[in-house]
């Protein structure tokens, strides 16, 4: 479902050229459950907003459900993250002023659902991930383990294929990480494709593929297709995990 | 399992709403920038609304008086004369007599006028007892009663005998009662003296308002004869009321007056007339034209204020968007189009301009109020100003907050998720 084919970025500022991905091909199936990993700088959230179509590579194809993404206008962009694409970030983005029933509500008004409908869903979404008696509180009165379930249940209110998770645990202890990756295991098994950055080994764990990336190139990737194609296409690029 | 979705779709009603309580929740969170940011527009609005309310209260007090003076009203005034090629200033001279004036009423080429009033206007030194006043002086006959629609409280008013016989008697204003004989007091059958002249009083007229120049009510009328003989010693009168059958004949009165004073004063030229015709809707047309530029004027200095308003409207919404640039970049993440982010800004901005274009109204009424009680007009303000002004208040809040809107929504998602 995810086809990227030598999918570069580069970053123009002030005249010096920043490359932050270069040549980046890897295709990830519907279902699978990926890490992406690397050290800071090495071009992993770059890629993370190309698949989340908040950003366009400067050349290669970021081909997703069979659109090209880089061709479609900015409202079918807007659309495909809307219904395609769950998005969980490191620092939850939750609007503050909002309830966690209004949050999760969010994604569904720009999606057109009727506001019944969207009452009922987000009731349910949030119960869902434990959080059924925290409907009217706002994200202030959460914890950050709190904060980041409301923000998987707002990605999960337009039932996207997609979940993109930005270092989903980088805030929480190790114990709430664990609740919020128990979470994400279960999606995937509900038939959920998940791609995580993250750069600890224990989270990392927990997904069935893994993709490292180091100055902006896929240095490792233990998936058998991704690295068969990648294999192919760049003549063994790839040193071991 | 994967949530489609068309690529276009509406924005329901109801989301309308959600926005706008949204929105207002957002203006709320800054309470204070909020109130300073719309008082412009409650000052722009108030003065807009103040300024045409009292440009329609003056308009309605022109007309007000147009009604009173009787709109089938015209009046023959003397004009300057040619003598030996030297032009005598316009009203001086004395061209017109109390036979052009019973010419005009007997004619058989005058068919469209209904009476005819000569009148004498001068001012003089009216005493009474210990009393005395400065006061206008109106030589009349008794169609100065039906032309201009003069009505008595006490007594009668000047008979055609008076004038034939030279009557002393005079009938009184309402104010020159109050000033020589006190408020209230009704001093028919008591005398006043003009000029050396004793005059009985003989009756009261009703109180006709109308101020300064204007004032109908601090006048004495005495029989023309008397006055042209016995108080001031003149043959001419000063001018004469016609009241035309109807307002629809008012160009045909005008016309065949004209012509037969032309032909009376044995002229050929209309250019030479020794004398003008003015309709009483000529005079107050012109006043009811300076009040209209007048308020043209004073509107559009408020429009200024109001225009300044809408700047200030535009830089909060812009200070707003910088401050909630996460915010935009997180709602494009969750799928919110250009569309989406501009309609949510503009409604915010329209908030703000809208709340401030009511209290504006409110403002700008209560000033014209006061201000008409003030300088003594009737307060008048027509409902489609001020639903206008609500109306220029919403499109300010559209028009100053697109800008800010449109910034918002071009923003990258990327940059402004990474904003901090």
């Amino acid at each position: 479902m995810i086809e990227c084919d030598r999918v570069t970025k580069i970053y123009r500022n002030d005249q010096v050229e920043t490359v932050a991905l270069a040549d980046v091909s890897f295709k990830i199936e519907g279902g699978e459950f990926v890490a992406v990993m690397g050290p800071s700088g090495s071009g992993k959230s770059t890629l993370m907003h190309i698949l989340g179509c908040l950003d366009a590579p400067t050349t290669g194809t970021y081909v997703l459900d069979g659109k090209e993404v880089g061709k479609l206008k900015d409202d079918e962009q807007a659309c495909i993250r809307n219904g395609k694409i769950g998005f969980v970030f490191q620092s939850y983005n939750l609007l503050p002023r909002l309830t966690a029933h209004k949050n999760v509500m969010l994604p569904m008004t720009y999606g057109g659902i009727p506001k019944d409908e969207r009452i009922d869903r987000a009731a349910k979404l949030l119960s869902k991930v434990g959080l059924g008696d925290r409907l009217e509180y706002k994200p202030s009165q959460l914890s950050g383990g709190q904060q980041q379930r409301v923000a998987i249940a707002r990605a999960l209110a337009m039932n996207p294929s997609l979940i993109l998770a930005d270092e989903p645990t980088g805030n929480l202890a190790t114990a709430q990480g664990e609740q919020i990756m128990a979470i994400f295991r279960e999606l995937n098994e509900q038939g959920h494709t998940i791609i995580m950055i993250t750069h600890e080994q224990n989270i990392a764990a927990y997904a069935k593929r893994i993709i490292y990336i180091r100055d902006g190139k896929v240095s490792a990737d233990n998936g058998n297709h991704g690295r068969r194609k990648a294999g192919n296409e760049e003549g063994g690029n790839h040193g071991p995990v | 399992m994967v949530g489609e979705r068309p690529v276009t779709k509406r924005v329901a009603i109801t989301d309308l709403f959600e926005t706008a309580s949204t929105a207002f929740e957002a203006l709320m969170l800054n309470k204070m920038r909020t109130a300073l940011a719309s008082l412009g527009i409650v000052i722009g609005i108030g003065a807009v609304i103040a300024m045409v309310s009292l440009g329609q209260s003056s308009q309605k007090a022109v007309e007000m008086q147009i009604q009173s003076l009787g709109s089938n009203l015209i009046t023959v005034m003397p004009g300057s004369q040619m003598t030996g090629g030297v032009r005598g200033a316009a009203g001086a001279s004395t061209s017109l007599t109390y036979d052009d004036a019973k010419a005009i009423e007997v004619s058989n080429e005058v068919t469209s006028v209904a009476s005819v009033s000569p009148e004498i206007s001068r001012r003089a030194q009216v005493i009474a007892g210990r009393n005395n006043t400065n006061t206008q002086i109106l030589g009349a006959t008794p169609a100065y009663a039906e032309v201009r629609q003069l009505f008595l409280t006490s007594g009668r008013f000047i008979t055609q005998q008076d004038v034939d016989n030279m009557g002393k008697v005079a009938v009184i204003g309402p104010q020159v009662v109050s000033v020589l004989f006190g408020e209230g007091s009704d001093p028919v059958g008591q005398t006043l003296r003009i000029n050396g002249i004793s005059l009985k009083i003989v009756g009261i007229t009703a109180s006709k308002g109308g101020s300064g120049f204007m004032n109908q009510d601090d006048v004495v009328f005495v029989p023309l004869t008397t006055a042209q003989k016995q108080l001031f010693g003149i043959d001419y009168v000063t001018s004469i009321s016609v009241a035309a059958k109807s307002e629809a004949v008012m160009n045909q009165a005008r016309n065949e007056v004209g012509y037969l004073l032309l032909h009376r004063h044995k002229l050929t030229d209309p250019a030479q007339a020794d004398f003008s015709i003015i309709s009483q809707e000529d005079v107050l047309g012109a006043a009811s034209q300076i009040a209209n530029t007048f308020t043209t004027l004073l509107a559009g200095i408020a429009m200024i204020s109001l225009l300044v308003g809408g700047i200030g409207i535009m830089n909060i919404m812009l200070v707003t968007v910088v401050e909630r640039t996460r915010e935009i970049g997180l709602r494009k993440s969750l799928g919110a189009r250009k569309k989406d982010i501009i309609v949510q800004f503009l409604i915010e901005s329209s908030i703000l301009t809208f709340v401030g274009g009511i209290l504006g109204v409110a403002v700008g009424i209560s000033i014209a109020v006061v201000a008409a009680k003030f300088i003594n007009l009737p307060f008048s303000l027509s409902l489609p100003v001020v639903l206008l002004s609500i109306g220029v208040s919403c499109g300010i809040g559209m028009i100053f907050g697109l800008y800010p809107a449109r910034k918002a929504a071009n923003l990258s998602p990327i940059d402004a998720l990474r904003f901090e």
